[in-house]
């Protein structure tokens, strides 16, 4: 098993409280695994702090991807009903392989590819602010993969949507591991989307964390 | 009309004003902060007027205080900046050091209608010059860095997380954003640059959802008001501010009423 994230010894305090202590596991690489645990438990924040290991070096954290190729994408977005930009621009404000004003051929090239995957041709000229939360969602994990990340992370991404939408958004995701060589870490509280689409389960408690193999699936 | 200087000098102004504020605007509307822009465009006069007392230019004085103010907000957090209270206590604070400046300094207060209320058809060529000079400036700046300040601009959660020296990015933007105010304000006065800054672009925002399309509109909504505010300035001798900022609001009503249109089809 090939690790993306590998974390040995480490102690997350925040003021007042300690949240972990001694923490080990591993990610593997390629593979969806469901950050899960009780809330205030401290998901996002074990989340931040490996975000933040690129630039504090610690060395209980090893994560085999660069910065840029590590994108996040936020549970909570500033993005209300009169949000002016098109869905299509929107997206590409996550390209980055060149610094023009314009975008050269080949990053064209990889927004109509992500747009197509994340199936937002019909509505890519739409305004994000009147899209639907299934939309939205699908908008953001397309601006995401304009960085073509290595390792993608997705902070309740399904909190605010209804069944069907959740699953088709899983399985888009579930996808890109296929084609893209993507690691996911997916956090949720969802047990029904564990069940069904994760290899493996991280399941945070107090001052503790474990990995869990969840049911075979093929690759 | 254009026979005579002030008036070519004026309307060679607005083209530099209009694409300055088109662009920096569609940021500023993205971001959400007007507000903060209206601040510091108090913030711009009282630096004129600390700069008249001092006997440098108004205009050096007003970038001195404008940049500092906006780095103070850049490494303190946006946030501050969107605040109610800080707001109030910005603009009311530096108003009142303004007058202060200028009841201290022994010029007189036309000097301070001038920085408010901006005269556009009173520049001269050293005004255009340097006006043309700081403009060129920031559109360069904005040119290198447009993927950074469009990403940061538009998307505040997600370049926080995903962009690169996404802070620095921030206090770059603030610190465009405090030079175009100085640059502006000797032309349309530091009240009214409020005006360009946030309207045509607000108004620009209902017209189209494409980023570029976006800028073209409220710079042209910007040259339109300027060119033809300073033709009926001419023709009427009415203050030019008085046309500038009325066409700009009929502007903004027809995009509201267009957005509605839109929305009912």
């Amino acid at each position: 098993m090939k690790p993306m994230i590998e974390v040995t010894d480490l102690n997350i305090q925040v003021p007042g409280k300690k949240l972990f202590e001694n923490l080990n596991f591993i990610i593997p690489a390629n593979n969806l695994t469901c950050i899960t645990g009780e809330n205030g438990v401290g998901k996002t924040t074990l989340v931040k702090h490996l975000l933040q290991s690129f630039k504090s070096k610690s060395p209980q954290i090893k994560i085999h991807a660069t910065r840029s190729r590590t994108q996040y994408v936020p549970q909570l977005r500033n993005i209300d009903d009169e949000f002016p930009l098109s869905i299509i621009d929107f997206v590409a404000l996550g390209l980055h392989q060149s610094n023009l004003l314009w975008h050269t051929r080949s990053e064209k090239k990889l927004l109509q590819d992500v747009i197509q995957k994340t199936n937002l041709m019909a509505i890519s000229k739409r305004p994000l602010g009147a899209a639907s939360g299934g939309e939205k969602q699908r908008a953001f994990l397309a601006q995401a993969l304009c960085a073509e990340p290595k390792l993608l992370i997705l902070d309740e991404s399904t909190a605010s949507l209804d069944t069907v939408t959740k699953n088709e958004l899983l399985i888009l995701i579930r996808s890109l591991l296929i084609d893209r060589d993507i690691t996911v870490l997916f956090i949720t509280h969802d047990p029904e989307l564990i069940e069904k689409y994760a290899d493996y389960e991280l399941h945070l408690s107090h001052l503790q964390a474990q990995l869990i193999k969840k049911g075979e699936r093929e690759k | 009309m254009l026979q005579f200087d002030f008036m070519r000098y004026a309307f060679i102004a607005g083209i530099f004003i209009s694409l300055i504020c088109g662009v920096m605007g569609t940021f500023v509307v993205a971001r959400q902060t007007s507000f903060f822009t209206h601040t510091l465009s108090e913030i711009g006069f009282s630096g004129a007027a600390f700069g008249i007392f001092l006997g440098i230019s108004p205009l050096l004085g007003m970038i001195i205080f404008t940049m500092s103010s906006a780095l103070f907000i850049g490494i303190s957090g946006d946030r501050l900046s969107r605040r109610e209270a800080s707001i109030s206590l910005f603009s009311g604070l530096f108003i009142g050091l303004g007058i202060l400046f200028l009841s201290l300094s022994s010029k007189q207060s036309s000097y301070a209608t001038n920085i408010l209320f901006g005269s556009i058809v009173g520049i001269n060529i050293n005004n255009l010059y340097s006006l043309v000079a700081l403009s060129i400036l920031i559109l360069l700046i904005i040119a290198l860095l447009f993927r950074q300040l469009a990403y940061n601009s538009f998307d505040v959660t997600g370049s926080q997380y995903n962009q690169h020296l996404n802070l620095l990015t921030s206090i770059i933007f603030l610190g465009l954003l405090a030079l175009t105010i100085s640059v502006t304000s000797q032309i349309i006065g530091s009240l009214l640059i409020f005006v360009l800054l946030t309207i045509p672009a607000s108004s620009a925002k209902y017209f189209t959802p494409s980023l570029w399309k976006m800028i073209f509109l409220s710079t042209s909504f910007s040259l339109g008001g300027v060119w033809i505010g300073l033709y009926l300035s001419y023709i009427t001798n009415w203050p030019v501010t008085f046309f500038i900022t009325t066409i700009e609001a009929i502007i903004y009503c027809l995009s509201l009423l267009y957005h509605r249109l839109q929305g009912n089809k």
